[in-house]
């Protein structure tokens, strides 16, 4: 296999190679060409599915696009910014839906992203020592990572069910805290349902990085705190802590995405319609676009959410090395 | 070759034990409230994670009657007929075998391409390296939905100018899953090839092999699980997505991301089937995630760590 593709690769170099010494010079252009011919195919996909969408995502965003162009987007009207001020008019009903979706997904961020920072951090610091039944506990931390998105969600829909769920019975009938049976996938409580299904989807993840930074803590560390009569609690926040500071920066920033950026989990817990207090930004522009059709202004709201994005991992970006720098000084 | 390498990329899993011999934190015996916060802590949190797990289980064999009306810790009889059922209700097996191809496809590609690219990225130095890798690495963090509407549109326009279908049709799918793992696939073996000694690639040059005889003979065997571990990850994400699949497939095509939703919308939700119909979807792949967890734990850790 190797042996004929490889002469393969030395042929598409070859054209350009006509001169008084063609070996060497075969061997040059090879050598200079092959690294590109390795990565185009990687090259040519990501720009298929990634960089070309989104250049056109930004030129769709100045069109009127709506789905009588569909078929044919290039002959779309130029619509200046009204895609653009039509997403911030906050006055107007499209804007203010917009800018309640915003808010809503702010707030659903951080506490997710706090309480499966929380939860990970907690637990795999609990399980820094080995003790019995450590790996099949980790196996089973790790489950909720593992299933497939709409699988899981799935299985919570059922459990937030009004009338046949678990959550109600246990809440209503076995424990008598409400006065009668809530709804959890409409209404007000959507956003906790939403909430616990995010923390408990979430968390591992928080749970298996924290996990492989604790094993980078010299051991030395806490025995030269130990001798120092330094004691558990001590060592946590004077070692532990501190050198998770790292990977904490990363990790943070990764669940901040994905949170923000989740479609997955709203998109099967509520259906296409995901009720007001839950309407995370993701599908808030997936309703506005498929719903009416109306892909321009979608387009422009999914350019603002890439901007407010960029800006935010920058800001960050920015304090958390300087803070890091600081502490290292 | 393969199998003495393998026991060479596993020593950052070997290291837990043998650091824990010697008792990591505290030479001293920890506080006994730390042992009793850490029973209870543990406790609930596997509570709060085998939940769902239990629910799903002992609503698939319960009878219909159990999960009609008020929710039943113990089921009042076993029976096996949701498994039998959730065939029939939705045309289940197709849309399982649509999520093999698809998902299997995207894997397969994902995993040679993301070879190929690392190759080249770990060992070859190239004018626009650190462009690639860093432009390759930012496209995780921008929002599906922002190509959703686009790609959405490229697809139908290839499809009208070309005739090829990309919209609606399985190598639609793939294109778009394979590059949502390439990503992270080149970012986890470029880390993995790195650590296969560049000798052992001369040498096999020496011998008369091409660049692409050392990858195949050498780099690539010696890499295998890390491969594995991108393999995995390929399959689950590809497995796993759902907004993609809820827009580009159509009634032949649809995977099982979107064909899980019809128990929902039949009149009355057969809830013992839906969740029969999740547990076998997700047996795959979790019994491919638990089997392989220490290869994707090191691989996706690994970045993150450094």
């Amino acid at each position: 296999m190797t042996v004929t593709a490889q002469p393969a690769v030395g042929e598409k170099a070859l054209p350009g190679a006509t001169g008084p010494t063609p070996r060497r010079r075969t061997g040059r252009v090879r050598r200079i060409a092959l690294p590109y011919l390795l990565l185009l195919p990687a090259l040519l996909l990501e720009l298929l599915v990634h960089l070309v969408p989104m250049v056109i995502g930004i030129v769709m965003s100045f069109k009127e696009l709506t789905q009588f162009y569909i078929r044919d987007w290039g002959a779309a009207p130029w619509a200046g910014f009204d895609n653009y001020s039509l997403s911030v008019d906050f006055d107007a009903p499209v804007g203010e839906a917009l800018l309640h979706s915003f808010f809503v997904t702010c707030a659903f961020t951080v506490l997710s992203v706090g309480l499966c920072w929380l939860l990970g951090t907690t637990a795999a610091v609990y399980m820094q020592e080995t003790f019995r039944g450590r790996g099949f506990l980790r196996a089973i931390f790790l489950i909720p990572y593992a299933l497939p998105v709409y699988a899981a969600v799935i299985t919570w829909a059922f459990m937030f069910q009004r009338d046949n769920g678990l959550v109600n019975h246990v809440l209503h009938d076995q424990l008598g805290l409400t006065d009668s049976p809530s709804f959890w996938l409409i209404g007000d409580n959507s956003f906790v349902a939403l909430l616990v299904v995010s923390v408990w989807k979430g968390w591992p993840f928080a749970f298996l990085i924290v996990m492989a930074g604790l094993q980078n803590i010299p051991k030395e560390l806490y025995e030269a705190a130990a001798i120092d009569g330094a004691g558990m609690l001590q060592q946590i926040r004077r070692i532990t802590l501190p050198s998770l500071r790292p990977v904490n920066q990363v990790l943070v920033l990764v669940l901040f995405l994905w949170t923000f950026n989740d479609f997955n989990t709203p998109y099967v817990l509520f259906g296409k319609a995901a009720p007001e207090a839950a309407d995370l930004i993701s599908i808030h522009i997936y309703q506005s676009s498929f719903v009416t059709w109306n892909f321009g202004t979608g387009s422009a709201m999914s350019v603002l959410l890439l901007l407010f994005l960029l800006v935010v991992t920058g800001v960050y970006l920015v304090l958390t090395s300087r803070g890091r720098r600081a502490a290292d000084v | 070759m393969s199998s003495q390498s393998l026991s060479k990329r596993s020593v950052p899993k070997r290291s837990v034990p043998k650091r824990s011999l010697s008792a990591p934190r505290s030479p001293m015996a920890a506080p006994r409230s730390f042992l009793w916060s850490r029973r209870i802590f543990l406790t609930l949190l596997t509570g709060f994670v085998l939940l769902p797990v239990y629910v799903m289980l002992s609503s698939s064999l319960k009878p219909l009657q159990d999960v009609s009306g008020e929710f039943r810790w113990v089921p009042s009889g076993l029976t096996i007929r949701p498994y039998i059922d959730i065939w029939s209700t939705v045309p289940l097996a197709k849309y399982f075998v649509n999520s093999l191809i698809v998902a299997g496809a995207a894997t397969v590609f994902s995993v040679v391409i993301a070879i190929f690219a690392a190759y080249g990225v770990s060992r070859y130095r190239f004018r626009g390296k650190r462009l690639f890798t860093v432009t390759v690495l930012s496209t995780q963090m921008f929002p599906g939905i922002l190509f959703l509407l686009p790609l959405f549109l490229i697809y139908v326009n290839i499809g009208n100018a070309t005739g090829i279908a990309l919209f609606g049709s399985r190598i639609g799918l793939i294109l778009t899953y394979l590059t949502f793992s390439l990503p992270f696939s080149i970012w986890m073996l470029i880390g993995y090839f790195e650590s296969v000694p560049r000798d052992l690639d001369e040498a096999a040059m020496v011998d008369g092999c091409g660049p692409l005889g050392a990858l195949f003979r050498v780099v690539v065997p010696a890499a295998v699980p890390g491969i594995v571990a991108v393999a995995v990850y390929a399959f689950m994400t590809a497995w796993g997505e759902v907004l993609f699949a809820s827009v580009m497939t159509n009634d032949t095509t649809r995977t099982l991301a979107v064909g899980l939703q019809g128990y929902a919308t039949q009149n009355d939700v057969y809830w013992n089937q839906v969740m029969a119909a999740s547990l076998v979807v997700s047996v795959p792949v979790v019994a491919g995630f638990l089997l392989l967890q220490r290869y994707l734990v090191a691989g996706l850790t690994a970045g993150a760590v450094k």
